[in-house]
C-alpha cells in the first residue's frame, strides 16, 4: 500500500462486464479539496468510475484508497457515504412523497442506525441547518410541499442541497449540466467552484463550455483507462484526445 | 398542490376516529351479547362475537402486512405463515391446557401425540404450559424466522416480485411441513378441542367477550405502534427506501438493516394476531399456511388502501365481512368475486377504499380511469340503429 495525501487514490481498477473492460487498469488521484472535471466519450466508463468509488460496482482487481486507510472496494454504498463519499445522479433523485424539509432532514449528517434513528428528535442545531439549507437553495416557501410538487430545476438544487447537508468530504458530480440553460450552467459551475476548496469534488461532463468555465485539472477517460491528464487547454492540445474525440 | 401539514392534520384526526370506533366497538359487543336478552332485537349472537373478534385478528395482521407493503414497498406474499406460528404457538399452550380431559385422558400428551402411540412429549413441546411462554413465543418463533429469511434476502438484495416468491416458497414449504404427522404438530388436522386459557372456559359468552376485548386492545396497541414507527425517522427512511431505494444508500442508510427491522416487527405483530385468532377460531391448522392466504391479506391491503394503516384494517373488515355472507350464499363463486374486487381496485381505485374518502384516487378519477380502460378494450357502447 502506498503512503499518499490523496484523499482518493484509485489504484490500476479494472472491472469486465461479461468479458468487456468497462475500466482498464484506471488510476487517478484527488487531492483534498480538489475540484477535478472529468472528460471522455460515451462508454469511457465515467459513470462506471463513479460507481466503483461509491461502493456500487465492485471491481475485479485494484483499490481504491480513501485517505490512504480505507479501501472503499471493500465496502458498500451506505459505507461509502458514512465515509465522506456523496454522490450526484445525472437524473435528479429526490424522495418525492417526502416534504422538501424531509428530504434535508433525512439527508443531514447524522446517526444513520436503526435504533438511534427510530427515537431521533430533530435538534435544535439540525432544524437550524435544515433552514440555512432551505435559504441557500432558495426553497424556504416550499419547506411543507412534496418533493414530487417541485419543478425540474428546483429539484436539482433540492438534491444539492441534500448533499450539501450530508456534509461529504468528496462530492461525485455525474453530467450536471445536462438539460440545463446556458446561464444555469455557468451557474452550476460557480457553484461546484464554490464547494470546492472545503470539499473534493469530481464532476464528469460532455459540455466543454461548461468545463471550460470550471477551469480546474481535466482527466480524458477512454476506454476505461486516463487517457491525458492537465489543464484544458494542454489535454485538448494532445494528438491522441483529439484523435478520440473527432477520429470518430 | 399538496399541503402537508393538512395530510398531517387529517392523519392525526382519523387515527383519533379509529381509536374511538375500536373503543366503542370494545365496549359495545360485549354489551350487546351479554347484556342484552337473548330474544331482543338488539343482542348480538355469541358467534358474531367471535367473528367480530376473529375479523380483529385480520385487522391486525393486515397492520402488519401495510407496515412493509405501504411503507418500505416489501411485498411479503408469505405473511400467513408468521400469523400461522403466532396461532400454533398458542394452540400448542390451548393443548397442553386440556390435561386429562382429553378422549384419551393421557395428562401430558395430547391427543394426537397419544393416537400415534407416542411415549413422550417431544422437546419443543416442553414450556408451552406456561401461558407468558406460549406468547414470548407468538413473538420470537415468527420473529426469528423473519429475521434469519430477511437476513439472507435483504442482504443479497432480493427485492420486488423475487422476494414476493421466495416468501410463497417459505410459507409453503411450511404447510408442506406442518401437514407431516412426525413434525409433532398434529399434521392436517392440526390442534383443536381447546378447553380453556388462563382457567376460562373457552365456550363461555364471557370468555368469547373477553378474547374480542383483548383482541381489540392489542389491534389498538398495534396501530399505535405502527403509527409510532412509520412517524419517527426512522418511518421516514422506509419510505425513502420504498420509494428510491439506491437513492437511500448514497445517503449512508444501510437498506437492509431498515427493511430487516421493520420485517421482524411484522412478523411478530403477524403472530401476536395468529396467537389471539386460535382461541377465537378454536382450531389451528397448516391450511393457515396456503399460500392463497398470504395473497389475500395483500388485496384486504390494497382494497382499503396501502400505505395508511386504518386503510389496511378497513380493508380487512371489508373484505372479510364481504366473504362471510358471499361464502355463505353463494360459496362457489367467492375466489372470483375476489379475483374480480383486487382486479377493479388496482385498476380503478389505486389508493383503496381510503383514497375514495380522502378524495384523492377518488371516485371521479376512478370513473375516468374505468370509462378510459373500457374504451381501450373496445366495449363501447354501441349505437341502436341497424
Ligand atoms: N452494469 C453494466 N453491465 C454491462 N455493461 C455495463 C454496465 N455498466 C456499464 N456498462 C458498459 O460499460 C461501458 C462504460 O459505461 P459508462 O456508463 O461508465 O460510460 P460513461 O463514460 O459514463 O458514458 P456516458 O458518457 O454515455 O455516460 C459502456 O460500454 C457500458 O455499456
Ligand atoms: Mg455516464
Amino acid at each position: 500500500m502506498k503512503e499518499t495525501r490523496a484523499l482518493l487514490y484509485l489504484d490500476d481498477v479494472t472491472v469486465s462486464f461479461d468479458g468487456f473492460k468497462a475500466i482498464n487498469g484506471l488510476s487517478l488521484f484527488v487531492e483534498p479539496g480538489e475540484l477535478r472535471a472529468v472528460i471522455g466519450p460515451n462508454g469511457a466508463g465515467k459513470t462506471t468510475m463513479m460507481d466503483i468509488i461509491t461502493g456500487k460496482t465492485r471491481p475485479d482487481s485494484g483499490k481504491v484508497l480513501w485517505k490512504g486507510e480505507h479501501d472503499l472496494t471493500k465496502l458498500d454504498e451506505a459505507d461509502a457515504a458514512r465515509l465522506g463519499v456523496g454522490r450526484k445522479f445525472q437524473k435528479p433523485t429526490v424522495f418525492e412523497t417526502h416534504t422538501v424539509e424531509d428530504n434535508l432532514l433525512l439527508a443531514l449528517k447524522a446517526d444513520r442506525r436503526v435504533i438511534p434513528t427510530l427515537f431521533a428528535r430533530t435538534r435544535k442545531d439540525e432544524q437550524a441547518r435544515i433552514d440555512a439549507m432551505l435559504a441557500l437553495i432558495r426553497l424556504e416557501a416550499r419547506r411543507a410541499d412534496l418533493a414530487a410538487d417541485l419543478s425540474h430545476g428546483q429539484k436539482q438544487w433540492l438534491e444539492i442541497g441534500m448533499l450539501l447537508a450530508q456534509e461529504p468530504e468528496l462530492l461525485l458530480v455525474d453530467e450536471p449540466a445536462a438539460g440545463m440553460t446556458d446561464d444555469e450552467t455557468m451557474e452550476t459551475a460557480k457553484l461546484l467552484r464554490d464547494i470546492a476548496g472545503e470539499r473534493s469534488v469530481i464532476v464528469v461532463e460532455h459540455d466543454m463550455a461548461f468545463v471550460r468555465e470550471l477551469d480546474v485539472k481535466v482527466s480524458v477517460l477512454h476506454e476505461g483507462s486516463v487517457l491525458a491528464e492537465g489543464s484544458l487547454d494542454h489535454v485538448s492540445a494532445d494528438p491522441r484526445v483529439i484523435e478520440v474525440y473527432l477520429g470518430r | 398542490m399538496a399541503d402537508t401539514s393538512l395530510i398531517r392534520r387529517a392523519v392525526t384526526a382519523r387515527s383519533q376516529l379509529f381509536l374511538i370506533l375500536l373503543v366503542l366497538a370494545a365496549i359495545l359487543v360485549p354489551v350487546l351479547n351479554l347484556a342484552v336478552p337473548a330474544g331482543s332485537f338488539f343482542h348480538l349472537p355469541s358467534y358474531a362475537v367471535s367473528l367480530f373478534g376473529k375479523y380483529l385478528c385480520y385487522a391486525l395482521l393486515a397492520l402488519s402486512v401495510d407496515l412493509i407493503w405501504g411503507y418500505c414497498g416489501i411485498l411479503s406474499l408469505g405473511h400467513g405463515a408468521f400469523f400461522a406460528l403466532g396461532g400454533y404457538a398458542m394452540g400448542m399452550h390451548l393443548m397442553r391446557e386440556i390435561g386429562s380431559r382429553g378422549v384419551y385422558g393421557d395428562p401430558l400428551l395430547p391427543d394426537f401425540m397419544v393416537f400415534l402411540n407416542w411415549q413422550e412429549l417431544p422437546w419443543f413441546w416442553h414450556g408451552f404450559g406456561s401461558f407468558p411462554f406460549a406468547v414470548l413465543m407468538a413473538l420470537l418463533v415468527p420473529g426469528v424466522l423473519a429475521f434469519i429469511f430477511g437476513w439472507f434476502a435483504f442482504r443479497s438484495r432480493v427485492t420486488g416480485v423475487y422476494l414476493s416468491i421466495i416468501t410463497q416458497a417459505m410459507t409453503y414449504a411450511l404447510m408442506l411441513a406442518f401437514f407431516r404427522n412426525e413434525m409433532g404438530f398434529g399434521g392436517n388436522n392440526g390442534l383443536t378441542d381447546f378447553k380453556d386459557v388462563l382457567g376460562f372456559n373457552l365456550q363461555s359468552d364471557a370468555t368469547r367477550a373477553g378474547l374480542f376485548v383483548v383482541t381489540a386492545a392489542a389491534l389498538a396497541g398495534g396501530y399505535l405502534l405502527c403509527r409510532w414507527v412509520v412517524g419517527s425517522k426512522a418511518g421516514k427512511v422506509l419510505v425513502a427506501v420504498r420509494d428510491a431505494e439506491s437513492r437511500t444508500r448514497f445517503l449512508g442508510y444501510k437498506v437492509e438493516h431498515y427493511k430487516l427491522f421493520v420485517f421482524t416487527l411484522s412478523a411478530m405483530l403477524a403472530g401476536i394476531a395468529g396467537a389471539l385468532y386460535t382461541p377465537q377460531v378454536g382450531i389451528i391448522n397448516p391450511s393457515e399456511f396456503s399460500p392463497a392466504n398470504s395473497i389475500e391479506i395483500v388485496v384486504w391491503v390494497a382494497v382499503g388502501g396501502r400505505g395508511t394503516l386504518v386503510g389496511a384494517v378497513i380493508g380487512a373488515l371489508i373484505v372479510n365481512g364481504a366473504k362471510t355472507l358471499f361464502t355463505g350464499w353463494f360459496p362457489e363463486i367467492w375466489l372470483f368475486a375476489l379475483g374480480a374486487l383486487f382486479v377493479v381496485v388496482t385498476l380503478f381505485m389505486p389508493q383503496g377504499v381510503l383514497g375514495l374518502a380522502r378524495g384523492q384516487g377518488g371516485l371521479a378519477e376512478g370513473a375516468k380511469r374505468a370509462l378510459a380502460f373500457l374504451e381501450q378494450a373496445g366495449i363501447k357502447r354501441k349505437g341502436t340503429g341497424s
